[in-house]
Protein backbone atom coordinates (compact mmCIF):
# COMPACT_ATOMS: atom_id res chain seq x y z
CA UNK A 1 0.00 0.00 0.00
CA UNK A 2 1.54 3.29 -1.26
CA UNK A 3 -1.05 5.48 0.26
CA UNK A 4 -2.92 5.46 3.76
CA UNK A 5 -5.51 8.02 4.27
CA UNK A 6 -6.73 8.69 7.96
CA UNK A 7 -8.49 11.90 9.41
CA UNK A 8 -6.92 13.79 12.30
CA UNK A 9 -9.55 16.23 13.84
CA UNK A 10 -10.52 18.48 10.72
CA UNK A 11 -8.01 17.18 8.54
CA UNK A 12 -7.49 14.01 6.64
CA UNK A 13 -3.79 12.72 6.35
CA UNK A 14 -2.46 11.23 3.96
CA UNK A 15 0.76 8.44 4.44
CA UNK A 16 3.29 7.81 1.76
CA UNK A 17 5.83 5.21 1.94
CA UNK A 18 8.32 2.98 0.37
CA UNK A 19 9.41 3.65 -3.23
CA UNK A 20 7.01 6.06 -5.12
CA UNK A 21 8.24 6.04 -8.57
CA UNK A 22 6.68 5.46 -12.01
CA UNK A 23 4.55 2.57 -11.38
CA UNK A 24 2.63 3.56 -8.16
CA UNK A 25 2.72 7.14 -8.47
CA UNK A 26 -0.57 7.24 -10.29
CA UNK A 27 -1.99 5.40 -7.59
CA UNK A 28 -0.56 8.36 -4.99
CA UNK A 29 -2.00 10.60 -7.46
CA UNK A 30 -5.36 9.47 -7.23
CA UNK A 31 -5.49 9.20 -3.66
CA UNK A 32 -4.63 12.23 -2.37
CA UNK A 33 -6.93 14.08 -4.97
CA UNK A 34 -9.85 12.29 -3.99
CA UNK A 35 -8.89 13.39 -0.54
CA UNK A 36 -8.98 17.41 -1.63
CA UNK A 37 -11.95 16.17 -3.28
CA UNK A 38 -13.50 15.94 0.19
CA UNK A 39 -12.61 19.61 1.06
CA UNK A 40 -10.66 18.92 4.12
CA UNK A 41 -7.50 20.32 4.58
CA UNK A 42 -4.48 17.80 3.84
CA UNK A 43 -1.79 16.77 5.10
CA UNK A 44 0.84 14.43 3.69
CA UNK A 45 3.13 12.60 5.71
CA UNK A 46 6.58 11.31 3.59
CA UNK A 47 8.41 10.45 6.66
CA UNK A 48 8.58 6.66 5.41
CA UNK A 49 9.25 7.72 1.30
CA UNK A 50 12.40 5.63 0.73
CA UNK A 51 12.93 6.88 -2.79
CA UNK A 52 10.86 9.72 -4.77
CA UNK A 53 10.86 10.39 -8.62
CA UNK A 54 9.39 13.25 -10.77
CA UNK A 55 6.77 11.01 -11.27
CA UNK A 56 5.81 11.50 -7.61
CA UNK A 57 7.33 14.74 -7.36
CA UNK A 58 4.63 15.63 -9.66
CA UNK A 59 1.80 13.96 -8.45
CA UNK A 60 2.21 15.85 -5.22
CA UNK A 61 2.57 19.35 -7.16
CA UNK A 62 -0.88 18.45 -8.79
CA UNK A 63 -2.19 18.08 -5.46
CA UNK A 64 -0.75 21.67 -4.52
CA UNK A 65 -2.19 22.88 -6.80
CA UNK A 66 -5.94 21.50 -6.77
CA UNK A 67 -5.34 22.67 -2.96
CA UNK A 68 -4.54 26.27 -3.78
CA UNK A 69 -7.60 26.48 -6.77
CA UNK A 70 -9.66 25.65 -3.55
CA UNK A 71 -8.23 27.05 -0.67
CA UNK A 72 -7.76 23.81 0.88
CA UNK A 73 -4.35 23.91 3.11
CA UNK A 74 -2.00 21.60 1.81
CA UNK A 75 0.91 20.56 4.07
CA UNK A 76 4.01 18.20 3.53
CA UNK A 77 5.42 17.17 7.38
CA UNK A 78 8.19 14.59 8.52
CA UNK A 79 9.85 14.53 4.93
CA UNK A 80 12.29 11.67 4.39
CA UNK A 81 16.02 12.53 3.42
CA UNK A 82 15.58 10.62 0.19
CA UNK A 83 12.69 13.07 -0.80
CA UNK A 84 13.70 15.97 0.46
CA UNK A 85 16.93 15.77 -1.77
CA UNK A 86 14.56 15.42 -4.73
CA UNK A 87 12.36 18.72 -3.90
CA UNK A 88 15.61 20.56 -3.10
CA UNK A 89 16.91 19.60 -6.45
CA UNK A 90 13.44 20.18 -8.27
CA UNK A 91 13.65 23.61 -5.90
CA UNK A 92 9.79 22.94 -4.71
CA UNK A 93 11.38 22.96 -1.05
CA UNK A 94 10.35 26.46 -1.06
CA UNK A 95 7.36 26.31 -3.00
CA UNK A 96 5.60 23.54 -0.34
CA UNK A 97 4.18 24.08 2.85
CA UNK A 98 6.97 21.78 5.12
CA UNK A 99 6.31 20.67 8.63
CA UNK A 100 9.11 19.23 10.54
CA UNK A 101 6.09 16.65 12.26
CA UNK A 102 2.75 15.06 11.67
CA UNK A 103 2.28 16.93 15.21
CA UNK A 104 3.39 20.69 13.61
CA UNK A 105 1.66 20.23 10.60
CA UNK A 106 -1.79 19.76 12.16
CA UNK A 107 -1.25 22.20 14.66
CA UNK A 108 -0.95 24.83 11.09
CA UNK A 109 -4.43 23.49 9.57
CA UNK B 1 27.88 -0.83 -26.21
CA UNK B 2 27.88 -3.82 -28.82
CA UNK B 3 28.58 -7.37 -27.77
CA UNK B 4 31.40 -9.05 -27.67
CA UNK B 5 33.78 -12.16 -26.73
CA UNK B 6 36.34 -10.13 -25.30
CA UNK B 7 36.66 -8.93 -21.50
CA UNK B 8 35.59 -5.47 -21.24
CA UNK B 9 37.70 -4.46 -17.77
CA UNK B 10 35.69 -1.22 -17.79
CA UNK B 11 31.67 -3.07 -17.28
CA UNK B 12 30.10 -2.52 -14.43
CA UNK B 13 26.57 -4.06 -15.74
CA UNK B 14 24.71 -4.90 -18.56
CA UNK B 15 20.95 -5.15 -18.24
CA UNK B 16 17.87 -5.79 -20.90
CA UNK B 17 14.23 -5.22 -19.65
CA UNK B 18 11.14 -4.56 -20.60
CA UNK B 19 10.76 -0.98 -21.49
CA UNK B 20 7.76 -1.16 -18.56
CA UNK B 21 7.28 1.35 -15.21
CA UNK B 22 7.30 -2.50 -13.50
CA UNK B 23 10.54 -3.04 -14.67
CA UNK B 24 12.34 0.48 -12.98
CA UNK B 25 12.22 -1.11 -9.35
CA UNK B 26 14.65 -3.38 -10.74
CA UNK B 27 16.61 -1.01 -13.04
CA UNK B 28 17.25 1.44 -10.04
CA UNK B 29 18.56 -1.85 -7.77
CA UNK B 30 21.23 -2.79 -10.33
CA UNK B 31 22.27 0.93 -10.68
CA UNK B 32 22.73 1.56 -7.20
CA UNK B 33 25.10 -1.73 -6.77
CA UNK B 34 26.97 -1.08 -9.57
CA UNK B 35 27.80 3.02 -8.52
CA UNK B 36 28.82 1.31 -5.29
CA UNK B 37 30.85 -1.59 -7.14
CA UNK B 38 32.19 1.05 -8.86
CA UNK B 39 33.57 2.61 -5.48
CA UNK B 40 30.54 5.44 -5.15
CA UNK B 41 29.27 6.44 -1.79
CA UNK B 42 25.84 6.12 -1.13
CA UNK B 43 24.61 9.35 -1.40
CA UNK B 44 26.67 9.31 -5.04
CA UNK B 45 24.97 5.97 -6.06
CA UNK B 46 21.88 7.32 -5.01
CA UNK B 47 21.71 10.49 -7.34
CA UNK B 48 23.38 7.68 -10.49
CA UNK B 49 20.31 5.56 -9.72
CA UNK B 50 17.53 8.65 -9.70
CA UNK B 51 19.04 10.03 -12.64
CA UNK B 52 18.98 6.88 -14.52
CA UNK B 53 15.56 6.04 -13.41
CA UNK B 54 14.36 9.12 -14.82
CA UNK B 55 16.49 8.66 -18.80
CA UNK B 56 14.47 5.03 -18.42
CA UNK B 57 10.97 6.90 -17.30
CA UNK B 58 11.43 8.97 -20.36
CA UNK B 59 11.85 5.84 -22.56
CA UNK B 60 8.55 4.17 -21.28
CA UNK B 61 6.59 7.30 -21.46
CA UNK B 62 7.86 9.61 -24.33
CA UNK B 63 10.19 7.25 -26.66
CA UNK B 64 7.99 4.00 -26.24
CA UNK B 65 4.75 5.61 -25.34
CA UNK B 66 2.87 3.08 -24.32
CA UNK B 67 4.11 0.63 -27.06
CA UNK B 68 5.88 -2.52 -26.05
CA UNK B 69 9.49 -2.69 -26.40
CA UNK B 70 13.01 -3.33 -24.70
CA UNK B 71 15.58 -1.05 -22.41
CA UNK B 72 19.47 -1.68 -22.65
CA UNK B 73 21.37 -0.38 -19.86
CA UNK B 74 24.98 -0.77 -19.73
CA UNK B 75 26.98 0.61 -16.87
CA UNK B 76 30.83 1.14 -17.10
CA UNK B 77 33.70 2.68 -15.33
CA UNK B 78 35.05 5.54 -16.95
CA UNK B 79 38.17 5.18 -19.00
CA UNK B 80 39.56 7.47 -16.51
CA UNK B 81 38.03 5.58 -13.22
CA UNK B 82 36.70 8.90 -12.27
CA UNK B 83 32.90 8.00 -12.27
CA UNK B 84 30.25 5.99 -13.92
CA UNK B 85 29.21 5.70 -17.48
CA UNK B 86 25.85 4.67 -18.36
CA UNK B 87 24.00 4.12 -21.82
CA UNK B 88 20.81 3.49 -22.68
CA UNK B 89 19.64 1.84 -25.58
CA UNK B 90 16.00 1.73 -26.97
CA UNK B 91 14.40 0.46 -30.51
CA UNK B 92 11.50 3.09 -30.46
CA UNK B 93 11.09 5.74 -33.15
CA UNK B 94 13.67 8.33 -32.74
CA UNK B 95 13.02 10.83 -30.47
CA UNK B 96 13.81 14.69 -31.38
CA UNK B 97 16.09 15.50 -28.86
CA UNK B 98 14.92 19.42 -29.20
CA UNK B 99 11.95 17.70 -27.52
CA UNK B 100 13.19 16.52 -24.44
CA UNK B 101 14.17 19.53 -22.17
CA UNK B 102 13.67 20.27 -18.54
CA UNK B 103 11.20 23.04 -17.26
CA UNK B 104 12.03 26.76 -16.25
CA UNK B 105 11.54 25.69 -12.52
CA UNK B 106 9.77 28.54 -11.69
CA UNK B 107 6.91 27.68 -13.40
CA UNK B 108 4.92 25.48 -11.04
CA UNK B 109 3.75 22.47 -12.58
CA UNK B 110 3.50 19.19 -12.43
CA UNK B 111 5.71 17.92 -15.63
CA UNK B 112 9.24 18.55 -16.95
CA UNK B 113 11.21 18.01 -13.85
CA UNK B 114 12.78 14.53 -15.19
CA UNK B 115 15.35 16.11 -17.38
CA UNK B 116 16.10 18.95 -14.95
CA UNK B 117 16.75 16.11 -12.36
CA UNK B 118 19.46 14.72 -14.82
CA UNK B 119 20.92 17.58 -16.12
CA UNK B 120 21.53 18.50 -12.14
CA UNK B 121 22.53 15.28 -11.25
CA UNK B 122 25.22 14.36 -13.99
CA UNK B 123 28.06 16.17 -15.36
CA UNK B 124 27.15 14.97 -19.19
CA UNK B 125 23.81 13.74 -20.57
CA UNK B 126 22.55 13.73 -23.91
CA UNK B 127 21.64 11.77 -26.91
CA UNK B 128 24.54 9.95 -29.17
CA UNK B 129 24.20 8.30 -32.21
CA UNK B 130 22.65 4.85 -31.87
CA UNK B 131 23.95 1.45 -33.24
CA UNK B 132 21.64 0.90 -36.65
CA UNK B 133 18.75 -1.08 -36.21
CA UNK B 134 18.38 0.47 -32.60
CA UNK B 135 15.98 3.49 -31.64
CA UNK B 136 17.89 6.03 -29.37
CA UNK B 137 21.11 5.87 -27.64
CA UNK B 138 20.85 8.17 -24.26
CA UNK B 139 24.40 8.45 -22.36
CA UNK B 140 24.89 9.99 -19.51
CA UNK B 141 28.45 10.32 -17.04
CA UNK B 142 28.64 10.86 -13.30
CA UNK B 143 32.15 11.93 -11.89
CA UNK B 144 32.68 10.95 -8.34
CA UNK B 145 34.42 14.53 -8.23
CA UNK B 146 31.28 15.66 -7.33
CA UNK B 147 30.48 13.34 -4.82
CA UNK B 148 28.14 15.11 -2.05
CA UNK B 149 29.52 14.70 1.74
CA UNK B 150 28.21 11.47 3.27
CA UNK B 151 23.75 12.44 4.59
Amino acid sequence: MTVDISTRGNAAVAHLSGEVDLERSPGVRRALLDALGRRMPLVVDLSQVSYIDSSGIASLVEAYQTARKQSTPFILCAVSAAALRVMQLARLDKVFDIRPTLDDALAAV
Amino acid sequence: MMASVLPDPTLLAHLRVAATPASLRMIRRVVREAALLAGAPEPWADDLMLAVDEACQNVVRHAYAGQPGDLCITLSRTPDGDGVAVEILDFAPTVDPSQVRGRDLDDVRPGGLGVHLIEALCEEAGFAAAPEGAGNLFRMVKRFANAAPQR
